[in-house]
C-alpha cells in the first residue's frame, strides 16, 4: 500500500469541510472525521509489521532528481508512532470539536485547516527525504499560524499567531539552513543514507553551525527556553487546536526531529550541553511559571512547555535507554493533556471563565468530567499506578545514570525532583482550583451548564488509555515505543527493562515530589503573595520591542537605500556593476591581445573623432533639447558610416534608416515636452555620475580593446561554406536572418509587433492637455507644411517603392532583405505624414497597421511550418531557379517568404509607432484610432 | 585603427551612461540611444574589423563575421522600437505626472 495515501488522504479530506460550508458542526465533524479515521486505520494495519521486524519502509516518487529533492516516504517505528499519536489524537479531537462548536456558526474553515494540519504533521513524520519534510513542517507553522489567528476578530488572538509565525517559522529558516549543511556532509538527504553516515557527519567541519541551526529549528517548535514564549501567546486558539496542535502534535514534531536525527547528530558533548541544558532550563521556567498562572490553558500551557524541555533533556542525556524513558513520556503526555486541555474548554464554555481565583467547586455541576479530570492530573502529577508515574521513574533513573559530567550527577537528580515537586503542585492545583476549593466566584454564567454525558466520549478515551498504560505499561512499551526506540536508535536494542525502576532512589525522589508538591500547593496563599513581589519580567514585552526594532531597522534601511528615486536606484546598479567588474578585471595581466593592429588611415580618424565630439555634444547641449537631438541623429549617421567602413553593409543600410526613423520620432515627442532640462544637479551629483560613466567608458573601451587584439575563434565558417549551398543566397547575414537563425528573427520580429501594438495601446488614451509652448518659436518652421517637401516627395514615393521592392528581392544575395527594406517603405510613407500632414496621408494610403503586423508574423511563422508538410524540420528552407524576363535569373527561396513576414512586419510597427505618435499633434487631439 | 575604435566606443558608453543618470526622461531616452549604439559596435566588434570584405560570397577572400552582424542588425530594429516605446512612456508620464523628471515628483531638484 503507498505510503503516499496516508498524507493524501487528509490533505484532498480537507476540502470535505470546505464544500459543506455553513452546515451543522456536527456534520462538518462526522465528515472530517473520515479521512482521519480511515488514516488511523490503514497506520494500524502496518503495527504488526513494524512490532515484528521494524526494517524501515521507503516509498519514492520522483519528483525533482537534478536536485536531490524525491518525494519519498518513510515508515518505520518511530514515524509509526508518530504518526498513530497524530491521527489518534486527531480523531478524538475532531470528535471534541463537534461538541465544543456546537451551536457556533462558520466552522469550516476550522476543520479544513485542522484536517491540513493533519496532513502537514503526517508529511513531517513519515517523510524520507529532509527537503520534503521540510516543506511539511513550514505547512505546520503556517497552519498553526492561522489557526492560533482563527478568530480573526480578536486583537490578541491576532497577535499570538503572528508571534508563534515568527519564532517558528524564523526556526524553519535556521532549519533549513541546517539541513543544507547535513545534506552537503551526508551527502544525500535522504534519511537511509543520513543515519548511516553518522560517524561521517559528527567529524565534518560544520558539524557544530549545523547542529546549533538544526536545534535552533527543533527549539522553537517545540517551544524550548527562551522560545517557549509563542506557546502561551497560542492558547488565544479555540481549545481543539490548543489540545491537538500545542499539546499533543506540532510542538512534539521538534522532539521528534531529534529522535529522528539522534543517529546522526546525537552523543556529542556539544550535543549534550545544548539539549540537556536546554531541557533543563525549560523544565524548570515552565513548571514555575505554570505552578503561578491563573488562566487554566495558560497554566496547561505553562506545564507543556515543562514537560517538552523534560523530553528534551532526556534526548540530551545519552544514557542508553533515556531515548526510550523519553518516548514513553511523550505518549504519556499527549494522553492526559489532550483532556485537561479538553476539559478547560468544556469548563470555560459552562462558566464563561478560565480564571481559576474565580471558577471553584465544580464538582457540583460536573462531577463525571471531575472524575476524568483527576485521573488526568493524578497522571500528570506521577501518582503512583498511573502512567505518569512510570514515566517520572524513569526520567529520574535515567538521570541517576549520568556519570559525565562530573557537575551533572548531582545537579541533574536534583534539578528534575525539584522541577517534579512544581509539577506536582500545578497538577493539584488545577484540579483541586477548578472542581474544589469552596464555592464559584462572580463566574459570568451562572448557574454553569454541565456537557452532555456524550460530549465526555472524547476524553473518557484517552483517561481510559492512560490508565491501561499505567497498569499494563510492559505491552503498551513493547508495542508502540520500543519499535519506536529501536528506530530512532538504529542499532539493536533491548527492551526496557521496567523492573529496573523499583530502585530506592527513584522511589524516594518520587515521593520527595509528591509529598514536597502537596505542600506547596498547601502553603499556596503566602507563597504567591511572595510570588506577586518578584519583579515582573513579561517576556511579551521584550519580544514586542525587538519585533519593532526589527522592523524599524528594516524600514530604515529600506528608506535609506530605497528612496524612489531611479536615477538613484541606476546609479547603484551602475555602481555595483563597476566595483563587481573591476575587481574582476583587476588581475588581467596584459590587455593587449598581441595581434597585430589595423593601420589607422586619416578619413576613419576624422570619422571617429566626429562621432566622439557629436556624443559628447549631446551631453554637453542637453539641456538644450533640440540641439542635443540633432547632434544624436549626427552621431547615429557616423555610426552608419562605421558600420560601412568595416564591411557591414547590411547594417549601415538598417542603421540609415532607423536613424532617420528614431529622430522623427523624438522630434514629435519633444513638441510635447519641456524644450529645456532644468540645470538641478548639485556639484557632488554631477561628481558621482562622472565618476561612473567615465569608469564605465574605460571599462568598455579596455575591454573591447582587449577583445579586438586578441585572435578570433567563430563558428561563422559554417555559415560562410553553407550559405549558397544550404540557404540558396550568398548575402551570408541575411540567410543567417532568414534561415539559419530564422527562428530567432521569428523572436525578433514578434518582440518588434508588440511594442508597437504597445505603443499603440498607450497612445490611445492619452489626452494631452496642450502641445508645450515653445518660448523661442524661432526653432519651428512657420509653414506647416512646405510645398516644396511635398512635391518632392510626392515624386520620391514610387521610386523609394521600387528601391525597396529591389533592395527586397535582391537581398538573399546582396546586401538588402526584408528588414532594411521595410525601413525603407516605412521612411518613404513616414516622408508622406510628414510633407502633407496625417490626415492628408491618411486618407491616401492603407492604414491597417496591425493587421499588418499580425499578417507578417503569421507568414514567417507559416513560412517555417511549412516545412513540416514535406517531413522535414521547422523552418528549412528550400529554394529554386526562376528566370523572369528581362530582369534575368533569380535566385527563389522559401526564405524569401519568411523575409515578406519580416518586411511586413517592420513596415506595419513602424508605421503604427509613427501614425499613433503623430495622430497626438493633430489640432482635432486623439480622435480615431489608426492602424 | 582597434585603439581608435575602443576609444570611440568607452566615448559613447560614458556619455551615455552619463546622459542615463540624469533627472529628465528626454535625456534619458538621448542616454538610452548613445548607449544602444555603443552596445551594437561593440557587438559588432566581436567579429573583428575587417575593412572591404562584406560577408558576401563570391566578392573577396576574406570575409567579414556575419554573425555579429546579424545579430547587431536585428538589436538595431529592436532597439528602434524599445526607443518609441520609451518616448511614450515618457509622454505618457509626463501628461499623467504633470512634469518630466524620472522619478514623476519634485520636479524642480535632483535628490541624492
Amino acid at each position: 500500500m503507498p505510503l503516499v495515501l496516508i498524507i493524501l488522504l487528509p490533505l484532498t479530506g480537507a476540502c470535505l469541510p470546505a464544500l459543506l460550508q455553513g452546515r451543522s458542526s456536527r456534520l462538518l465533524a462526522s465528515v472530517s472525521a473520515l479521512p482521519a479515521l480511515f488514516c488511523l486505520l490503514l497506520l494500524l494495519s502496518w503495527l504488526p509489521h513494524v512490532m515484528q521486524d521494524g526494517a524501515a519502509v521507503v516509498q519514492r516518487l520522483s519528483w525533482l532528481p537534478s536536485l536531490g529533492l524525491d518525494a519519498s516516504f518513510r515508515l518505520d517505528g518511530l514515524g509509526l508512532l508518530f504518526a498513530l499519536l497524530i491521527t489518534g489524537v486527531g480523531c478524538l479531537i475532531l470528535l471534541y470539536a463537534r461538541y465544543y462548536f456546537e451551536g457556533s456558526e462558520a466552522t469550516a474553515r476550522f476543520f479544513t485547516l485542522l484536517l491540513l494540519f493533519m496532513a502537514a504533521m503526517l508529511g513531517i513524520v513519515l517523510s524520507e527525504n529532509l527537503l520534503f519534510m521540510l516543506v511539511f513542517w513550514e505547512l505546520t507553522s503556517l497552519t498553526s499560524f492561522l489557526l492560533i489567528g482563527y478568530h480573526t476578530d480578536d486583537h490578541a488572538a491576532r497577535l499570538g499567531a503572528r508571534m508563534s509565525l515568527v519564532i517558528t517559522g524564523g526556526g524553519g529558516l535556521a532549519l533549513l539552513a541546517g539541513i543544507m549543511l547535513l545534506g552537503q556532509a551526508a551527502g544525500s538527504y535522504e534519511l537511509s543514507i543520513i543515519l548511516e553516515a553518522g560517524e561521517h557527519i559528527r567529524a565534518s567541519e560544520h558539524y557544530g553551525l549545523m547542529l546549533n541551526l538544526i536545534l535552533l529549528g527543533a527549539f522553537t517548535k517545540s517551544a524550548q527556553f527562551p522560545f517557549h514564549l509563542w506557546l502561551p501567546h497560542a492558547m488565544t486558539a479555540p481549545t481543539p487546536v490548543s489540545a491537538y496542535l500545542h499539546s499533543a502534535t506540532m510542538v512534539k514534531a521538534g522532539l521528534f526531529l531529534l529522535a529522528r536525527l539522534h543517529p546522526a547528530l546525537a552523543d556529542t558533548t556539544l550535543w549534550f550541553y545544548l539539549v540537556t541544558l536546554t531541557g533543563m532550563l525549560t523544565l524548570m521556567v515552565g513548571a514555575f511559571v505554570a505552578m503561578f498562572m491563573h488562566d487554566m490553558k495558560g497554566l496547561l500551557a505553562y506545564s507543556t512547555v515543562s514537560h517538552l524541555g523534560l523530553i528534551m533533556l532526556l534526548l540530551g542525556l545519552g544514557t542508553p535507554m533515556a531515548l526510550a524513558a523519553a518516548l514513553f513520556h511523550l505518549v504519556c503526555h499527549a494522553l492526559f493533556k489532550a483532556p485537561l486541555f479538553m476539559m478547560a474548554g468544556y469548563v470555560d464554555h459552562a462558566t464563561g471563565s478560565r480564571d481559576m481565583r474565580h471558577i471553584n467547586g465544580m464538582w457540583r455541576f460536573m462531577p463525571a468530567l471531575m472524575v476524568l479530570s483527576g485521573v488526568a492530573s493524578a497522571a500528570m502529577a506521577g501518582l503512583p499506578l498511573m502512567s505518569g508515574y512510570l514515566s517520572k521513574k524513569m526520567l529520574f533513573n535515567e538521570s541517576l545514570l549520568v556519570v559525565i559530567p562530573e557537575w551533572a550527577t548531582v545537579v541533574i537528580p536534583a534539578w528534575v525532583a525539584l522541577a517534579a515537586l512544581f509539577s506536582v503542585a500545578y497538577s493539584i492545583r488545577i484540579f483541586h482550583n477548578v472542581f474544589f476549593n469552596g464555592r464559584p466566584i462572580d463566574l459570568p454564567i451562572w448557574p454553569p451548564a454541565p456537557p452532555r454525558l456524550a460530549a465526555l466520549s472524547p476524553i473518557m478515551l484517552p483517561v481510559l488509555a492512560t490508565l491501561l498504560v499505567g497498569l499494563a505499561p510492559q505491552p503498551i512499551y513493547m508495542a508502540l515505543v520500543h519499535p519506536a526506540f529501536a528506530a530512532s536508535r538504529q542499532i539493536a536494542v533491548a527492551p526496557y527493562d521496567f523492573t529496573a525502576l523499583d530502585g530506592r532512589l527513584p522511589m524516594l525522589m518520587s515521593l520527595f515530589a509528591l509529598a514536597g508538591g502537596a505542600l506547596f500547593y498547601h502553603w499556596r496563599t503566602p507563597l504567591f503573595r511572595l510570588h506577586c513581589r518578584l519583579p515582573m519580567v513579561d517576556a511579551k514585552e521584550i519580544f514586542d520591542w525587538l519585533m519593532r526594532r526589527a522592523t524599524a531597522l528594516a524600514q530604515q534601511r529600506v528608506f535609506q537605500l530605497e528612496n524612489g528615486s531611479l536615477q538613484r536606484y541606476l546609479a547603484f546598479i551602475l555602481a555595483t556593476l563597476v566595483v563587481l567588474v573591476g575587481l574582476q578585471l583587476r588581475d588581467v595581466p596584459r590587455w593587449d591581445g598581441g595581434v597585430a593592429l589595423a593601420p589607422l588611415d586619416p578619413l576613419t580618424l576624422l570619422a571617429a573623432i566626429l562621432l566622439c565630439l557629436t556624443s559628447l555634444g549631446v551631453v554637453v547641449y542637453h539641456h538644450h533639447r533640440l540641439p542635443a537631438l540633432l547632434l544624436l541623429g549626427v552621431t547615429g549617421l557616423f555610426v552608419t558610416v562605421t558600420f560601412a567602413r568595416f564591411s557591414a553593409p547590411d547594417l549601415a543600410l538598417t542603421q540609415l534608416m532607423v536613424e532617420v526613423m528614431a529622430v522623427v520620432i523624438m522630434m514629435l515627442a519633444l513638441s510635447f515636452l519641456p524644450q529645456t532640462s532644468p540645470r538641478g544637479s548639485t556639484r557632488l551629483r554631477m561628481g558621482r555620475d562622472l565618476t561612473i560613466a567615465g569608469l564605465m567608458g574605460l571599462g568598455v573601451a579596455a575591454f573591447s580593446f582587449a577583445i579586438l587584439t586578441r585572435p578570433q575563434q567563430t563558428i561563422s565558417d559554417f555559415f560562410l561554406a553553407n550559405s549558397v549551398p544550404g540557404g540558396g543566397g550568398s548575402n551570408v547575414v541575411n540567410v543567417i536572418l532568414v534561415d539559419f537563425r530564422g527562428f530567432d528573427t521569428l523572436g525578433e520580429i514578434t518582440v518588434l509587433g508588440i511594442a508597437a501594438v504597445a505603443v499603440f495601446a498607450f497612445t490611445r488614451d492619452l489626452h494631452l492637455k496642450a502641445r508645450v509652448v515653445d518660448t523661442n518659436p524661432t526653432h519651428w518652421v512657420a509653414e506647416p507644411y512646405p510645398i516644396m517637401l511635398g512635391a518632392v516627395a510626392r515624386l520620391v514615393l514610387p521610386v523609394a517603392l521600387l528601391v525597396s521592392a529591389y533592395i527586397f528581392l535582391r537581398g538573399h544575395n546582396q546586401p538588402g532583405g526584408g528588414f532594411i527594406a521595410g525601413l525603407i517603405t516605412a521612411v518613404a510613407l513616414t516622408l508622406q505624414y510628414m510633407a502633407g500632414g496625417l490626415v492628408w496621408a491618411q486618407a491616401r494610403m492603407p492604414t491597417a497597421f496591425r493587421p499588418m503586423i499580425g499578417a507578417g508574423v503569421l507568414i514567417a511563422s507559416f513560412t517555417g511550418l511549412g516545412s513540416w508538410l514535406f517531413g522535414f524540420p521547422f523552418l528549412t528552407s528550400a529554394h529554386g531557379h526562376l528566370h523572369l524576363p528581362l530582369i534575368g535569373e533569380f535566385e527563389l527561396a522559401t526564405a524569401m517568404l519568411f523575409d515578406l513576414g519580416v518586411y511586413a512586419t517592420v513596415v506595419g510597427a513602424t508605421l503604427l509607432i509613427l501614425a499613433n505618435l503623430g495622430k497626438l499633434m493633430t489640432v482635432a487631439g486623439p480622435g480615431k484610432e489608426i492602424g | 585603427m582597434e585603439l581608435l575604435y575602443a576609444i570611440t566606443l568607452g566615448v559613447l558608453t560614458s556619455c551615455g551612461t552619463y546622459l542615463l543618470l540624469r533627472a529628465r526622461t528626454f535625456t534619458v531616452i538621448l542616454g538610452l540611444t548613445l548607449l544602444s549604439h555603443a552596445v551594437n559596435l561593440y557587438l559588432f566588434a566581436s567579429g573583428r574589423l575587417v575593412a572591404g570584405a562584406p560577408a558576401i560570397i563570391g566578392i573577396a577572400d576574406t570575409m567579414a563575421d556575419p554573425l555579429p552582424q546579424a545579430l547587431v542588425l536585428t538589436a538595431i530594429v529592436i532597439g528602434f522600437a524599445m526607443t518609441a516605446f520609451v518616448v511614450v512612456l515618457a509622454l505618457k508620464a509626463a501628461v499623467e505626472l504633470r512634469n518630466d523628471h524620472v522619478d514623476g515628483e519634485n520636479p524642480d531638484e535632483d535628490r541624492t
